[in-house]
């Protein structure tokens, strides 16, 4: 077996009698890049936190790399890096402290854990700012400190709970960047959980779709987009339009800069669909495929499932 | 984790826990300096001569060992329930909740850092203490053992509270109402030979009246109580202590949920 994670039966009712998780099961195999999509609520951060052993599980079964955690937790732990949703430093201590103490945390010795912590410090660049007080970091920069301090220990498999919530656009990409080289370079088995399905998309080579505690799919991005009944294209047009026009076959409206939106079936063929634009005198200045086509899925998929 | 990488993270939570007082010596380490420097002259000097001789020693004499052992409770108790709290609070517990460290190592690591706070303070009293008496040690191994023992005592004791705390106010609760009180009428300012015969065994039923009286014992020689009996006691306490503490840290309360 090669599976990085591998999920059985899982169930978690929390206290309050909620139950957070139904049944699932997922296995991530090594070397992937993998996500875990849903809406507020999924139960994305309740399977994170149980398979990081900051929530306990009311039933199933959690192995990574094989050793379960129930048996074999000390080795288990061993295997994993930690990105937890929320801040959790203490507030007071310094930066480059945080992240040595955390590798000593996995018995390394200190001048290896002090090497490491500079080494991801300098990587997630933040070794400018070492001798400095947690709270006083920018929003951004304590996630990029969370993630350093995960990866201290060089752990095989890294699990990040929405690692850009809160970061802007130039630090997602440079952070999406980081994530592919240590995926790539390194090898590490990355598990996200995210809100951006832009990043799911540029990122993931596999995708499970979590809603209200049960997986509604789990396949590769391929698989998954393929599944994509039909394509939504954009036209621009010369003379904006005000209602749609005719379009027989084709599901289509008129967008907010007067544009049309059309949705084409899999495999239609879109020659019909230009002859008829220019029969009605219909003048096409561009064409674009609409971004965020797993979103559109997401969507779907959520509502069928309800 | 094999006993060498064990001991790494024994180290690295102690050496946490001693930077923590550190960083924070003026609410930590001077205010016990301070309010023990206060006792000694106001009791010591001031009120002391017109007392007399408590048990056959000046009152001075009589109230350094129970105030050393005060400090010592006190700070040991609230180094472990500050910091632990503080971390649940914060959330950063859960950087020791996702490592591989075993839960004995945690609590032990606490607790080594609660007792080096509660002998640090210990220390700095007994120096200023200095100043007001000589200290003539009877028996330095019943002193360091009993000093020692009591350091760890509480440091699980506030572990304990830790533990069960949801809120800032809960860490205060039990040593308001409970150590302050037991402290002040466990025989650090008299001796309770001096009480009716009615209240002294009720103080009898006091845990801190026998380490008080064993570390004055310690020094002094003298004793209100069997000190065999004692150390039995505060040994007897702190396994039942650090097996519950375990226990919690196992079922994770209120760390998991
Ligand atoms: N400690 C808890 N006690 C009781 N219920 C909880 C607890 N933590 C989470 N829940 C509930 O469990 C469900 C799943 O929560 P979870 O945090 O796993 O969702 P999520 O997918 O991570 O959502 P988000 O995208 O908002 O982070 C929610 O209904 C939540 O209210
Ligand atoms: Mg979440």
């Amino acid at each position: 077996m090669n599976n990085a994670l591998s999920i059985q039966g899982l169930r978690k009712v929390y206290s309050n009698g909620h139950e957070a998780l139904k049944d699932i099961s997922l296995d991530v195999e090594q070397g992937d890049f993998f996500a875990l999509l849903g809406p507020n609520g999924a139960g994305k951060s309740t399977t994170l936190g149980i398979v990081s052993s900051l929530v306990g599980k009311t039933s199933g079964c959690v192995k990574i790399f094989d050793y379960d955690i129930d048996t074999d937790i000390v080795k288990a732990k061993m295997q994993l890096g930690v990105v937890p949703q929320e801040f959790n430093f203490n507030q007071f201590e310094k930066v480059f402290d945080i992240v040595v103490t955390q590798a000593g945390y996995y018995g390394i010795p200190a001048d290896e854990a002090k090497r490491s912590a500079e080494k991801y410090l300098k990587k997630l660049r933040l070794w400018d700012k070492r001798d400095v007080a947690s709270r006083l970091l920018s929003g951004g920069m304590k996630r990029r400190l969370m993630i350093a301090r995960a990866l201290v220990h060089e752990p095989r498999i890294l699990l990040l709970d929405e690692p850009t919530a809160g970061v802007d656009i130039e630090l997602r990409r440079s952070m999406w960047e980081f994530m592919k080289e240590l995926n790539e370079q390194q090898g590490t088995t990355i598990i996200l959980t995210t809100h951006y399905l832009e990043e799911a998309e540029s990122l993931c080579r596999n995708i499970a779709i979590i809603d209200q505690g049960s997986i509604l799919a789990n396949t590769s991005k391929k698989e998954l987009l393929s599944n994509l009944h039909s394509e939504t294209f954009v036209l621009d047009l010369a003379q904006p339009l005000i209602s749609p026009p005719l379009l027989p076959g084709f599901v289509s409206r008129v967008n907010r800069e007067g544009g049309l939106e059309v949705d084409i079936p899999q495999g239609q063929s879109i020659n019909m669909l230009f002859s008829i634009l220019s029969q009605s005198g219909i003048d096409v200045v561009s064409i674009r495929a609409r971004a965020n086509r797993l979103e559109e899925l997401f969507v779907r998929m959520v509502e069928e499932g309800k | 984790m094999g006993p060498y990488r064990t001991l790494i993270a024994f180290q690295t939570i102690v050496v946490r826990e001693i930077r923590r007082f550190m960083r924070i010596w003026v609410q930590t380490l001077l205010p016990p300096a301070i309010t023990m420097a206060l006792y000694f002259v106001v009791f010591g000097n001031l009120i002391g001569p017109r007392i007399g001789e408590m048990d056959g020693h000046r009152y001075m004499d009589f109230i350094v060992p129970g105030l050393i052992m005060m400090s010592v409770i006190t700070n040991s108790y609230s180094n472990v329930v500050s910091s632990f709290f503080g971390m649940k609070f914060q959330k950063s517990i859960e950087e020791l909740v996702v490592s591989p460290v075993p839960n004995w190592v945690i609590l032990t690591g606490y607790v080594a850092g609660g007792v080096t706070r509660g002998l640090a303070v210990g220390a700095i009293v007994t120096a200023l203490s200095l100043g007001f008496t000589d200290l003539q040690v009877h028996n330095a191994l019943v002193m360091v053992a009993v000093v020692l023992l009591t350091a760890i005592l509480f440091s699980l004791g506030g572990f304990i509270n830790a533990m069960f705390a949801t809120k800032f106010d809960d860490i205060s609760i039990v040593p308001t109402f409970i150590l302050t009180p037991l402290t002040y009428l466990g025989g650090v300012f008299y001796s309770i030979s001096m009480l009716p015969e009615f209240w002294q065994t009720v103080s009898k039923v006091n845990p801190i009246l026998y380490m008080v009286n064993t570390f004055r014992y310690g020094i002094l020689g003298v004793t209100d109580i069997d000190v065999g009996f004692a150390f039995t006691m505060i040994i007897g306490f702190t396994v039942l202590l650090f097996g519950y503490s375990l226990h919690l840290l196992n079922k994770g309360k209120g760390i998991r949920s």
